[in-house]
């Protein structure tokens, strides 16, 4: 009975294992260009799978882009030279951190714009509230005293 | 001032729902903009599928108007698609020229004495390393390349009898009027 149980889990094991994560067996020429390696593909956007890296994706083409990204650096190109290679074939989309262009400048500074936004309101609303803490005019305060020493 | 201030966050309110109404509407995020468009066709060495031993490269794209259709065994819509393709070949007589992406061979040999084969020739892409100076991500897409052998629009998906007579047909249209 026991035997069956811990076949059951082998099985389980077995089968799950492919979800545990996309890494095949690369073979590294060096630890400088595995270190590389892992950098650029953790910076990559999967263009298959719109919220996953290449280094977390199990599709096809996040294969085959890992291994391109391999091919290139084993070939001596830089990190910018990879990242250029990416770009020039899916474009903005693969980079988490997309370029500086008349298209993504909004992306850039809108979290700014919205910041000073916040920040105006809530000064606003300070000033605002200091004005009816200590906004009594001459008469109001004639007439406050009147009614206090009354 | 203080009907002011309430009305503030509903302002803000309605500008969010208002963004988001139109964002999402926008586009479908798996579409991802070609890099490729009026751009020639990257050059490749790569095998021929149904002519053993022979090797395509860009030049065998030009000199007519060509669809250039990236498909596998392993991709299901790409048998849906199959028989529109085929009807395109046999109602228009445009080349189509297969890419046969991330496959095995002998698989997509017998995939297509199967659903039958109204290509010219089908390119072996088998690590899919044209696919990706195409900037392919998936199977199918399919390309209209001009008879210069230039990109000249990106479909990504199912082409379906609705995509084809709505958008490749009148740009096929246009590339023949203007040569």
């Amino acid at each position: 009975m026991r035997g069956r149980w811990v076949l059951a889990g082998c099985l389980f094991w077995v089968l799950s294992a492919p979800s545990l994560g996309a890494i095949e067996a690369q073979a590294f020429p060096d630890e400088t260009i595995k270190a590389r390696y892992y950098d650029l593909i953790a910076s990559l956007r999967c263009p298959q799978c719109l919220n996953t890296n290449l280094a977390g994706s199990d599709a096809m083409i996040a294969q085959n882009l890992r291994a391109t990204v391999l091919r290139l650096l084993v070939e001596g190109k830089s990190d910018a030279e990879v990242e250029q290679f990416m770009f020039e074939r899916y474009g903005d989309f693969i980079l988490y951190e997309p370029r500086w262009t008349a298209k993504t400048w909004l992306l850039w500074l809108g979290p700014l714009g919205l910041a000073l936004v916040g920040l105006s309101v809530w000064w606003s609303m300070g000033a605002s509230s200091r004005k009816t803490r200590h906004g009594l005019s001459e008469s109001d305060r004639a007439n406050l005293k009147q009614l206090m020493d009354r | 001032m203080a009907k002011q201030s309430v009305l503030i966050p509903a302002f803000v309110f309605a500008g969010i729902v208002v963004l988001l109404w139109f964002g999402f509407q926008l586009s479908d995020p798996h579409l991802l903009p070609s890099q490729k468009l009026n751009d020639p066709v990257p050059d490749f060495e790569l095998p021929s599928l149904t002519a053993v031993g022979e090797t395509l490269n860009a030049a065998d794209l030009t000199g007519e108007i060509s669809l250039l259709n990236v498909w596998a065994t392993w991709c299901p819509s790409c048998i849906a698609e199959h028989g529109e393709l085929t009807r395109i070949f046999e109602t228009t007589g445009l080349r189509i020229i297969g890419v046969n992406y991330n496959d095995d061979s002998d698989a997509a040999r017998a995939w297509l004495k199967r659903w039958g084969d109204p290509y010219a020739f089908h390119i072996v892409d088998e690590h899919g390393t044209l696919a990706i100076d195409l900037g392919v991500y998936g199977a199918p897409e399919t390309f209209v390349v001009d008879a210069g052998g230039i990109i000249r629009y990106r479909h990504v998906g199912v082409v379906t009898q609705k995509v084809f007579e709505e958008t490749f047909a009148p740009l096929i249209q246009n590339l023949k009027d203007a040569s």
